[in-house]
């Protein structure tokens, strides 16, 4: 894991200290809600219905057993017991009162923690493969990349007033789990005559226009990178359109001008940029790499006795093999029936990370379904890790099944929803709550978000729905076909909408169509691929 | 705005240049022999490389902080080579003013006062920067590795 040296350290120290002097200054009534809140959102606090929501940074979803409990202490002290993982792998916090803020980030940075940048018109949270450096497909680890881009990224003198946010994912691999081709820029790690450089799509998104990234250089050298993300930065932050909010993205810029006008003017910036001197020596990238070198995993001790029938489901469900032997990666769904999907309380906090240290070499991480990974478990441990967490209700075994469902606060706390998102989720996991039906169903994406800005990535779920205001009361329309992952396509709408039970019932209808017509073993979205829209809408209307 | 020094900061050792600023397009037409030009948020810098001998003063349009295009503006005219006052003008908040600063910006001409004990403590604030940027910072990775 990367370690902060004695400058990464003093620049978190000296944000604490300014955010301090900032939110000082709006109590004392110095500077305006309206001055104060570019300033607030730079730091992750955001004013909700309720209260203030702290967002805090977990840099590509990588956290230690430390951190964790870090995370755990201020659920405790500060909000109601709990936090919610979200769909950037980072954590938020519901109940935060303004005069605490400081505070928090001060005790954050004890742990080399921060909010910097997790909201606000500049660069975000960088973004990774939550199975980084233990997956057996990645032709490198792509977290030394993500905290490259995480140093140029912060508190970028010229890219902190960009037309919008920006995000920014980084993967290594060839299953996509961190939904690359829909952030502002998405890298590919790839090797090409023995030197490691990135594919580099530009220009995706979800929101109300949602758009799959195009392919815009196919490879940047590490050499280059830092040069060549600053020259496609500058063309956005000079030429995206600021007059409309709604159309502010980098996707609109790279649509409307087009992908090959786009590579151009970032092409003409590069040559111009190439020759600053602005990118880090290979031997930054050497330092940051050694951090991050695997784990000694030696002797993976015995096969799992699989004689317990509810640890052999888990097993199946929610462990992954390792690229070493002997070891796994284990998936904590935070996904219980009838829960809201990526909360947990400060005791399961607690838990994850007491399991980190013990059995998984100190190392958490959250993915962008909103669950948590242990990356390094010795196979002869998985029964004492799923004992553990059964005890704390951690072992809901449903990755990537129909109750694994992705939603966005929604209106039970976001200011912005048209709709209630948390419900709807739990109404869905209850009516499949029985296991073995969503086994059957198999892997089935459902993703839910309380408005058109789709921070529940509706447009990427294999089923999406999405909540909105008609007329005073909540509607939900769904979509049918989306996929965030290395296949990935945008969801499209089934037709009218329904009310809360009723799309409900509507997924049922689409999901005993499916068992109905599919062929062998195809997952839900291979049949829509392979049928199209028609048989599910006849099955829904009809 | 250019001549109205009153509430002017500025972080270099010549005289403040007071003449008014003409617009980039009657520059670019060659209209008059200013010394001082005026770029709006959305004019095309680029447009002033090449014209820039004569030119004593910048200043750089904020309609409102949260436009960001000033900020790009004026790395380009630095890395240009561009050594004459560059002024930010408009809407400059105290907390904008350091990545101004670092983005070359060596002149303020902000629409509302700056609290000058928040400006000093908001400048010192950081003793160090990820990236290299128009000023004279350092790197954090230079100092890493020299």
């Amino acid at each position: 894991m990367y370690r902060y040296d004695e400058y990464d350290q003093s620049i978190v120290d000296a944000r604490v200290e300014e955010f301090r002097d900032q939110v000082q200054r709006r109590l004392s009534g110095e500077i305006s809600e309206d001055q104060f809140k570019p300033l607030r959102l730079m730091n992750g606090l955001y004013l909700q219905l309720h209260a203030y929501m702290l967002r805090v940074a977990v840099p590509y979803g990588t956290l230690d057993g430390r951190q964790m409990r870090m995370l755990a202490h201020i659920a405790r002290k500060y909000d109601r017991g709990y936090g919610h993982f979200t769909t950037r792998q980072n954590i938020q916090y519901n109940w935060i009162k303004l005069a605490e803020a400081p505070d928090i980030l001060a005790e954050l940075a004890t742990v080399e923690m921060h909010a910097i940048q997790t909201s606000g018109n500049c660069i975000r949270n960088i973004s990774s493969d939550q199975y980084a450096g233990a997956a057996a497909d990645e032709v490198a680890d792509p977290r030394p990349w993500a905290e490259l881009i995480r140093q140029w990224s912060t508190f970028h003198p010229e890219f902190s007033y960009l037309p919008r946010k920006f995000k920014i994912a980084v993967i290594a691999a060839d299953e996509d789990r961190a939904a690359m081709r829909l952030h502002d820029i998405g890298l590919r790690l790839v090797e090409r005559d023995g030197v490691l450089g990135a594919e580099v799509y530009v220009g995706g998104g979800m929101g109300r226009t949602p758009m799959i990234a195009p392919l815009i250089r196919d490879f940047v050298p590490a050499d280059d990178l830092m040069s060549y993300l600053e020259a496609a930065l500058r063309v956005y932050n000079r030429y995206g359109r600021r007059d409309n909010i709604y159309k502010a993205r980098i996707k609109i810029l790279v649509h409307e001008i087009g992908a090959d006008e786009y590579r151009r003017q970032v092409e003409e910036e590069f040559a111009l940029v190439k020759q600053l001197g602005i990118d880090p020596p290979a031997a930054e990238l050497a330092r940051i790499t050694a951090m991050f070198a695997p784990p000694a995993l030696n002797d993976g001790g015995a096969a799992p006795d699989r004689s317990d029938p509810d640890f052999a489901i888990w097993l199946d469900r929610n462990v992954k093999p390792h690229k070493a032997r002997g070891h796994a990666i284990v998936n904590i769904s935070l996904k219980p029936i009838g829960g809201i999907p990526g909360d947990a309380s400060a005791d399961q906090i607690d838990v994850m990370a007491e399991l980190a240290e013990r059995y998984s070499h100190d190392e958490l991480r959250v993915t962008h379904a909103q669950n948590i990974v242990l990356p390094h478990v010795r196979q002869g441990d998985l029964y004492a890790v799923w004992q553990t967490l059964a005890d704390a209700g951690l072992a809901e075994a449903n990755l990537d099944l129909v109750s694994d469902i992705i939603a966005c606060p929604g209106l039970d706390y976001c200011s912005l929803a048209n709709a209630r998102s948390i419900p709807v989720a739990q109404k869905i996991a209850q009516r499949f709550a029985d296991p073995a039906r969503q086994r059957e169903l198999g892997e089935l994406k459902l993703k839910i978000s309380g408005c058109i800005n789709a921070c529940g990535h509706h447009h990427a779920g294999h089923i999406g729905i999405l909540g909105v205001d008609r007329k005073g009361t909540e509607n939900y329309q769904l979509l049918l076909g989306g996929s965030g992952a290395e296949d990935v396509s945008l969801g499209k709408i089934t037709g009218p909408g329904f009310s809360e039970d009723g799309v409900v019932d509507a997924i049922e209808r689409v999901t005993d169509k499916y068992l109905e017509v599919r062929e062998g073993a195809e997952r839900f979205v291979d049949t829509y691929r392979r049928v199209g829209m028609e048989p599910f809408k006849e099955a829904i209307y009809g | 705005m250019a001549g109205d020094t009153d509430k002017l900061l500025r972080f270099r050792d010549d005289e403040a240049h007071d003449e008014p600023a003409v617009t980039l397009d009657s520059f670019v037409a060659g209209q008059t022999n200013a010394g001082a030009v005026r770029l709006e948020a959305g004019d095309d810098v680029r447009q002033l490389l090449g014209r820039l001998d004569r030119v004593a003063l910048v200043e750089v349009s904020f309609p409102t902080f949260r436009d960001g295009r000033g900020y790009s503006a004026a790395r380009i005219l630095r890395e240009a080579g561009y050594a004459g006052e560059l002024r930010a003008a408009g809407d400059v908040l105290v907390d904008q003013i350091p990545f101004m600063r670092r983005c070359g910006f060596d002149s303020f001409a902000p629409e509302a006062p700056v609290d000058p004990a928040a400006l000093d403590r908001a400048l010192a604030r950081y003793d160090h920067h990820y990236q290299r940027a128009a000023d004279a910072a350092v790197p954090v990775w230079k100092l890493r590795h020299g």
